[in-house]
């Protein structure tokens, strides 16, 4: 049997997916420009307090792992409609997850040093 | 076999970019993809940006950088890029609950969809940058 290593026999589970972190990302948005509606952060002191929140911290890092995911459906697309030899295919397939979970280490670390 | 290939083969098709003259709906997915690449290459600077503001006298310093008019116009760039890429997408959502897809309808949502981010830039951009 002929099987294509970087095809995606798994559409509905990432369509969701897509979809779904695309929400999530749009409530964060709302939720992101009513807190600096509200606290109006002039100051450095202002601007640390919106994300040092418990609540902020943890939507936050959903966005960014919501954006990470999203990212990498969306890249993942963009290498299967241009890219077609196997080889180089797989390995930007690779690179993308290997930039985008590095990034999701980043961003804890931007959150959790506050 | 070798005359249906023959067939295949002259089966008319258009991929010259230049002559294709693309509707305003397929200007905005074009739009909607590059957006989308474009914040995914520029994920490391928006990281960065987020980490230093948050960083000791770095909020200073990303104040400094959203006063300089190069730094202004780039996040002019990217805010407009996420909201071009929230408002198409809130779009293609809808289509896919099948509200909107006959043509009339699908052409006045795609140009909404161009209004209503830009206006949005201007207004978000203008109260976070200005």
């Amino acid at each position: 049997m002929k099987r294509n290593v970087v095809g995606a026999h798994y559409g509905l589970t990432t369509w969701i997916a897509q979809r779904a972190t695309a929400v999530l990302m749009a409530i964060y948005t709302i939720i992101f420009l009513v807190a600096v509606l509200v606290v109006q952060p002039g100051t450095a002191d202002a601007w640390r307090a919106i994300f040092a929140n418990g609540f902020m911290k943890f939507v936050t890092f959903l966005f960014f792992l919501s954006l990470f995911y999203h990212a990498w459906i969306g890249i993942r697309d963009l290498w299967m409609d241009y890219v077609k030899p196997t080889s180089i295919r797989l390995s930007l397939h690779v690179l993308t997850i290997a930039v985008l979970i590095g990034y999701a280490g980043w961003a804890s670390k931007i959150l959790w040093s506050l | 076999m070798t005359e249906l290939a023959i067939k295949k083969k002259q089966r008319p098709k258009n991929l010259d970019l230049k002559t294709i003259r693309l509707p305003l709906p397929g200007k905005v997915s074009i739009l909607h993809r590059l957006s989308g690449v474009g914040l995914f290459l520029c994920l490391p600077l928006i990281l960065a940006l987020f980490q230093w503001s948050l960083s000791d006298g770095g909020f200073e310093c990303v104040q400094a950088v959203v006063a300089n008019p190069i730094g202004k116009l780039v996040l002019l760039g990217l805010i407009w890029a996420y909201l071009h890429h929230f408002c198409a997408g809130i779009r293609f959502l809808l289509l896919d609950w099948h509200i909107g897809i006959d043509l009339p309808s699908a052409r006045k949502s795609a140009g909404l969809v161009l209004i209503v981010s830009l206006t949005l830039t201007a207004v978000i951009g203008g109260t976070l940058l200005w």
